[in-house]
């Protein structure tokens, strides 16, 4: 398999007023890879996934995916053709249940009420949640919630995931299961990339990963080297010593 | 020439009044952060306690807007105390019902007020009402221009209380971040009462104004409701100065279409122009003065 | 569907064919009749509100369009109004069109005092175009009169079309839709769904039955103008309560919500006189306060403490019709 970069992300630039949230970042992302995105609180990385998924629009700059530039669609033009989401502050839709909110992902790729269950049902035992699928999703624990998340997003089978810190406020337990999720995610030829600041889910799990602050790149590399990158480690810390 | 020098000033100082309206009810939904619906009905009832006072007592509208002013102040907080509050905890599916509460408030008043006095048109004639001031060729009535000055004294007395007192700060507290507000001390829910029994009071007084130049009946609370909203959406949401310049733009606006374009359309430029805020200039006229 | 449920609604489908026999007096079939049309009225609002979250203050618009395309055509061309009730529904749903696709821009309040503006905006327009609307005086039908009857059989045709239709949505992708954008627009949008093509999936027959019902209603009062149509206050705003009534979101409510508001309004008006309307208003407050999802929708919610959780009835807005 040749490393065939799914998504491509040229000098994006994005100002919010006097404030520049993004400065000329730029990766690709290749094909089946787990690419790890970290960063301080305010770096800038929730804005990276805002500006993929064209919640916000560039400021300058190119994304590509594939061999299409997605950064004049809408947002759901852009999960039709393949990347999908789960937010940082999850997104449950409250009064459906469980199993109504994964197949509303699944409609997209069907209109068929019984095959759209059929694929939900599949996700849902894939992410383990079978066992709350009648649930109002507003009752879910925080977990369950966080698995909601990445099964919805499943369901509209995507080529590229986008995964927002899916393993914040987890036990350690729970955090494991979420590895094990998203390793056999992975393992479903979809290219995953995470923001996270749980350090034991990007060196677990990510192929590679790229470390910013104040919207700008500090390094890229295998997990283990940037996460012990002195400059990542200061931009986590302040000075070293103090 | 004259003809728009008057119209245009008759509009600013209809405006004004209309202006206070549209303060108050922007006071209460910057706490309160629910569309008020029923905030014209206020208006209502504070114009029919004045003209209580003027037929029962033979007090001057300007007066009996002073008795109508605590009056109000205390429905207000009744109602925001009893029924309101009690919305903020329920769950419902459409965050609408708290919209909709306050149409049943409307209702209510609306219904108690017609029960009471019938649907009948009323009106007051003061002595001078019928006065006007030549000013350069142009004639300008004087019940207009001392409801204007009047108007813009409560503006200005609102402006003070809100900067210089505690209360008033802790109001604005509130209303720009109701938890933050709650961790350094202040009461939310008795401010929010407050709130709301100020801002009543503050309608009754608009409307007390404006009640030598309308005919009341107990419809009457439907339009103020609309030109409230219209002017608090011209001037953005939460902004004292916005619902000023607002008010001024729709009553100028409103005096335009009279004049030129036809009684009966003159309440359709004020909504069009609120359709064309809305849709296209979401933070109101502020946003134009503020670049 | 369980079998129970068929039974009932096959019982309840008889009943209803046969109540303006029960119920003998014009008086009566009066009464029916209103409650059909409150009912349907509310089943269309309810798909673009209830379901899809989109409080619309303004559908007396629909409703006065598809009156006055019945009455238009009987003014200007002496044409029998009940061609309205073709042209009534389609012209209001083409009215709807423009008007969604520039409001639903705004979202939540922002949407809903649009919507109150343009309804209003129909009312000035209509009672100030004297020439074309004959404004303020109306449009009154002196034709021969069938009986109440027929109206209430058409009427009741007209709210089985609602149901039906609304059923069908609902049950199928675009009720999933609809009700994500409700929950959670943004969420939706990340899920590949076009909210604004669905918000217009939702009001297009939502417009449609509302003007349908214009029509009929011209027809069968033979009298109308613009600040009864129009009115927001008693048409807008009275849809609104009675799906609060009977419950947002549900396939029943708004039916039961009509029952509700005709009963208890007639209960009142014989027993209140005057204040009639004002006991409406403390009942809407007092149901809005202490029962939010209306009489449907808190039923629901007592059945499930009582029988727990059955597959696929739980959640509400989509397992339970």
């Amino acid at each position: 398999m040749t490393s065939v970069a799914v998504l491509e992300v040229r000098k994006i630039v994005k100002r919010f007023g006097g404030l520049v949230a993004v400065d000329n970042l730029s990766f690709a992302v290749r094909e089946g890879e787990i690419f790890g995105l970290i960063g301080p609180n305010g770096s800038g990385k929730t804005t990276v996934f805002n500006l993929i998924n064209r919640f916000f629009p560039l400021t300058s700059g190119t994304i590509h995916f594939g061999d299409r530039r997605i950064d004049v669609l809408s947002p759901h033009q852009i999960c039709a053709l393949g990347i999908a989401r789960a937010f940082q502050v999850v997104k449950p839709l409250r009064r459906m249940t469980v199993l109504e909110n994964v197949m509303t992902g699944a409609f997209l790729r069907t209109r068929n009420v019984r095959r759209a269950r059929q694929k939900a049902l599949e996700v849902l035992d894939f992410c383990k949640l079978m066992h709350r699928k009648d649930f109002p999703a507003g009752k879910l624990t925080i977990a369950d919630r966080k698995r909601l998340e990445i099964a919805r997003a499943l369901a509209t089978e995507p080529r590229l995931l986008l995964l927002d810190e899916t393993a914040a406020g987890l036990n350690p337990r729970e955090t494991e299961e979420a590895i094990d999720i998203i390793r056999q995610i992975r393992e479903l030829g979809v290219t995953i990339i995470v923001v996270e600041h749980v350090m034991k889910v990007i060196t677990g799990i990510c192929d590679r990963v790229m470390a910013i602050n104040f919207g700008r790149e500090i390094t890229t590399g295998p997990p283990a080297a940037v996460v012990n990158h002195p400059e990542v480690i200061k931009a986590y810390l302040g000075e070293a010593d103090a | 020439m004259a003809l728009l020098g008057q119209t245009v000033i008759c509009g600013l100082l209809l405006g004004g009044m209309y202006a206070l309206i549209a303060i108050s009810l922007t006071l209460i939904m910057g706490v309160m952060k629910i569309i008020n619906l029923a905030h014209g009905s206020l208006v209502m009832v504070g114009m029919y306690v004045t003209y209580v006072c003027y037929r029962a007592w033979g007090l001057d509208p300007y007066l009996g807007m002073l008795v109508a002013m605590p009056v109000l102040f205390l429905l207000g907080c009744v109602i925001q105390h009893f029924l309101i509050n009690r919305l903020l905890e329920v769950e419902s599916v459409l965050p609408e019902n708290q919209v909709l509460l306050t149409v049943g408030i409307s209702l209510v008043l609306t219904e108690v007020i017609r029960f009471i006095f019938k649907s009948d048109y009323r009106s007051i004639t003061t002595p001078y009402a019928g006065e006007a001031l030549l000013v350069g060729g142009m004639s300008v009535s004087i019940a207009m221009a001392i409801g204007f000055v009047i108007a813009m004294v409560f503006t200005y007395l609102l402006h003070l209380f809100l900067t210089r007192t505690d209360l008033g700060r802790a109001i604005r507290a509130t209303a720009q971040d109701r938890e933050a507000a709650q961790y350094m001390g202040v009461d939310a829910r008795r401010v929010t009462v407050i709130t709301f029994g100020l801002g009543s009071a503050l309608a009754a007084a608009g409307g007390s104004l404006l009640l030598p130049l309308f005919y009341l009946w107990p419809d009457i609370g439907h339009l103020f409701t609309a030109k409230a909203f219209i002017i608090t959406i011209l001037g953005g949401m939460g902004s004292t100065t916005g619902a000023l310049l607002g008010g001024l733009t729709l009553g100028v606006a409103e005096s335009l279409g009279a004049t030129y374009i036809g009684m009966g359309y003159k309440d359709v430029v004020g909504l069009v122009i609120f359709l064309l805020v809305l849709l296209f200039l979401p933070h109101g006229l502020r946003s134009l003065v503020r670049r | 569907m369980h079998r129970y449920r068929i039974w009932a609604a096959v019982a309840f489908a008889l009943l209803a064919l046969a109540l303006p026999f029960i119920f003998n007096s014009p008086y009566y079939q009066h009464m029916l009749i209103l409650i059909l049309i409150w009912a349907a009225l509310g089943t269309a609002w309810n798909l673009l509100g209830g379901y899809c979250g989109q409080v619309s203050f303004g559908h007396a618009a629909f409703f006065g369009l598809g009156a006055y395309s019945a009455g238009l055509l009987y003014l200007h061309l002496g044409a029998s109004p009940w061609w309205g009730l073709a042209l009534g529904p389609v012209v209001a749903t083409l009215v709807s069109l423009p008007i969604g696709l520039i409001c639903f821009r705004l979202r939540g309040p922002y949407f809903a005092l649009a919507m109150l503006a343009l309804g209003e905006i129909f009312r000035l327009v209509f009672l100030n175009w004297i020439s074309f609307t004959n404004g303020p005086r109306g449009i009154l039908m002196v034709a021969t009169r069938p009986g109440k009857i027929p109206f209430y059989y058409l009427a009741l045709a007209i709210l089985g079309l609602a149901l039906w239709w609304s059923y069908l949505l609902i049950k199928s992708k675009f009720g999933y839709y609809f009700v994500s954008i409700r929950e959670d627009q943004d969420a939706a949008e990340a899920l590949g769904i076009p909210t604004t093509r669905y918000k217009l999936y939702a009001l297009l027959p939502s417009a449609f039955l509302t003007g349908l019902v214009g029509a009929f209603y011209m027809n069968y009062v033979a009298f109308i103008e613009p600040n009864v149509v129009f009115s927001l206050g008693n048409v807008s705003v009275m849809i609104i309560l009675v799906v609060i009534l009977g419950g947002v979101a549900t396939l029943w409510g708004p039916t039961v919500g009509a029952a509700i508001y005709i009963a208890l309004g007639e209960l009142f008006r014989a027993q209140l006189g005057a204040a009639n309307v004002l006991a409406f208003g403390v009942l809407v407050c007092l149901v809005i306060l202490f029962l939010p999802n209306g009489v449907v929708g808190e039923v629901d919610l007592f059945k499930r403490l009582l029988g727990g959780k059955r597959r696929g009835d739980v959640g509400g807005s989509l397992g339970s019709p």
